[in-house]
């Protein structure tokens, strides 16, 4: 028997959920002219796209047009072949130079990774390490919190994702939607200005998925800035501030939901969500 | 020297004692070229993974000379042929160990790289994406994992190593073969002396496996 999330919501943020302009802060994220070669096969010809805070960008487009490419070089997972991302005004991660991508010292990428959250498709959980032992490693290893103080805060995260009493489980006693949700409490654990969702939910039983769905509407509540690649169009019209389409490794078109779901401009994106459930 | 000794005789007074110095010095070398070959191994395997050429083109090569050529050969030539060649003297003992684990070193590095390998790529990421450094990831999350995955195939290659110490009797060191052999040309009772031979090395290498499958059991998460 599938269990019904209970997912607790913390004190409700007060802010103004009006214009976006209120709602959000400045720019956290800002990408220019970004490419991504793998040998012959270019997969981003030119991305331009600018994440402010507390905003939540929903990605969406056909498999193969990039959208997961460019999520993972927002996090160095990929090198960019040319272009520039900045992070809170800073270059991340390295430059491209005349011979191809420099990466910043390790120190310093990890230092700028470690704030930039990742939640991939197939979980990812460390198999070796209980739940709360896969959301306290980073901040212990890498933060150096001592362990009382990363438990206390881990229990208080599974507590969050609905998943206090599975704390001392093994990822392979959870079921597919709670093993999403401790990665999510994994990635919140490090405090990380931003947190990107590699198709969240695509790996899921169709049961499960809105578990999951349900704690990342609750993190978009609270005023956390997430960049999601998705195809689910439901929470992309609900919760994202803005929706990217992205084909054949460009942004075709973006706008606020509303808009963008209601009247699409372009051609390739009538023809994208004709075909997809809505 | 009795000829008419009874096998129970012939055993505990003549071969025992002898083999048993003689198994004793086999597991001496088993578990000097184990310990040294798995050190020499693991750092073969991250050589082998390194993203430079200079790294990895090496240890191949190393890799296909040690797996290439016959052990019985490695022994000889860093026994015989090192003296002549680099004027490197080594007693049989170090120069035993040695063959040994250079040999070894090469099987255990290819187990290493393939047990680091089997484990999921999106590990490493997810590590990564957390903010840990490559060593980091690699000590806290990779290798506990893989660990558990190379134990059978690392006790394999212990225990093809405790029975290739026998070859090390071709320099004269005085390991439970080279015993073996001498009394069973002592005293021509071939069936006793070489029985006991066999015994002596199937106990280490059972041994060895009990204590594998403890290690294992004691690692054995709910997890992977």
């Amino acid at each position: 028997m599938n269990q019904v999330p209970q997912v607790p919501r913390l004190s409700q943020d007060q802010r103004d959920p009006g214009a976006p302009s209120d709602r959000m802060g400045g720019v956290l994220l800002n990408v220019k002219g970004l490419t991504k070669k793998f040998g012959d096969a270019t997969i981003l010809r030119g991305i331009d796209l600018t994440v402010r805070e507390r905003e939540v960008v929903a990605i969406i487009g056909p498999s193969g047009s990039g959208k997961s490419t460019l999520l993972r070089c927002l996090n160095a997972l990929e090198y960019p072949t040319s272009g520039s991302i900045s992070f809170r005004g800073q270059p991340a991660f390295g430059t491209v130079g005349e011979r191809g991508f420099m990466p910043l010292a390790e120190r310093e990428l990890n230092a700028q990774r470690s704030q930039i959250g990742m939640v991939f498709q197939r979980f990812n959980l460390f198999p070796h390490l209980t739940a709360l032992g896969n959301v306290t490693a980073a901040p212990m290893w890498v933060k150096g919190l001592s362990r009382d103080a990363a438990e206390s805060a881990g229990r208080q995260l599974l507590n969050r994702v609905g998943l206090a009493d599975k704390a001392e489980m093994y990822p392979a006693k959870l079921s597919g939607g709670q093993q999403q949700r401790v990665a999510i409490a994994r990635a919140l654990a490090m405090e990380p200005a931003l947190i990107l969702f590699d198709e969240a939910t695509s790996a899921l039983d169709p049961e499960l998925v809105g578990e999951v769905l349900a704690v990342m509407r609750d993190l978009a509540q609270l005023g956390m800035t997430m960049v999601v690649v998705t195809h689910e169009m439901a929470f992309a019209r609900q919760v994202a501030h803005r929706v990217v389409f992205m084909d054949g490794g460009l942004i075709v078109e973006e706008g606020e939901p509303e808009q963008f779901f209601a009247a699409p401009k372009h051609q390739r994106t009538r023809e994208f969500l004709s075909k997809v459930p809505q | 020297m009795d000829e008419s000794q009874s096998f129970w005789q012939f055993s505990l007074q003549e071969v025992l004692p002898q083999l048993f110095d003689g198994m004793t010095l086999t597991v001496e070398l088993t578990i000097a070229a184990g310990v040294l070959g798995m050190f020499l191994g693991l750092l073969l395997a991250f050589a082998r993974l390194s993203r430079h050429r200079f790294l990895r083109w090496p240890v191949m090569a190393y890799v296909t000379l040690f797996r290439g050529t016959p052990l019985l050969l490695q022994i000889l030539f860093i026994y015989f042929a090192l003296p002549p060649l680099a004027d490197i003297r080594l007693d049989a003992m170090p120069a035993g160990i040695l063959a040994l684990s250079l040999n070894a070193g090469a099987y255990l590095a290819e187990i290493f790289r393939a047990g680091i390998e089997s484990i999921d790529r999106g590990q490493m990421e997810a590590a990564r994406a957390l903010g840990m450094s490559h060593g980091l990831a690699m000590t806290r999350i990779i290798l506990p994992q893989a660990v558990k995955r190379m134990i059978p195939p690392v006790v394999n290659e212990l225990a093809a190593l405790a029975k290739d110490t026998s070859l090390v009797s071709v320099i004269a060191l005085s390991e439970m073969l080279y015993v073996t052999q001498r009394l069973g040309a002592k005293y021509f009772r071939p069936w006793e002396v070489y029985g006991w031979a066999a015994l002596g090395y199937l106990l280490i290498v059972w041994s060895l496996a009990t204590l594998a499958g403890r290690i294992e059991r004691r690692l054995a998460v709910r997890g992977v």
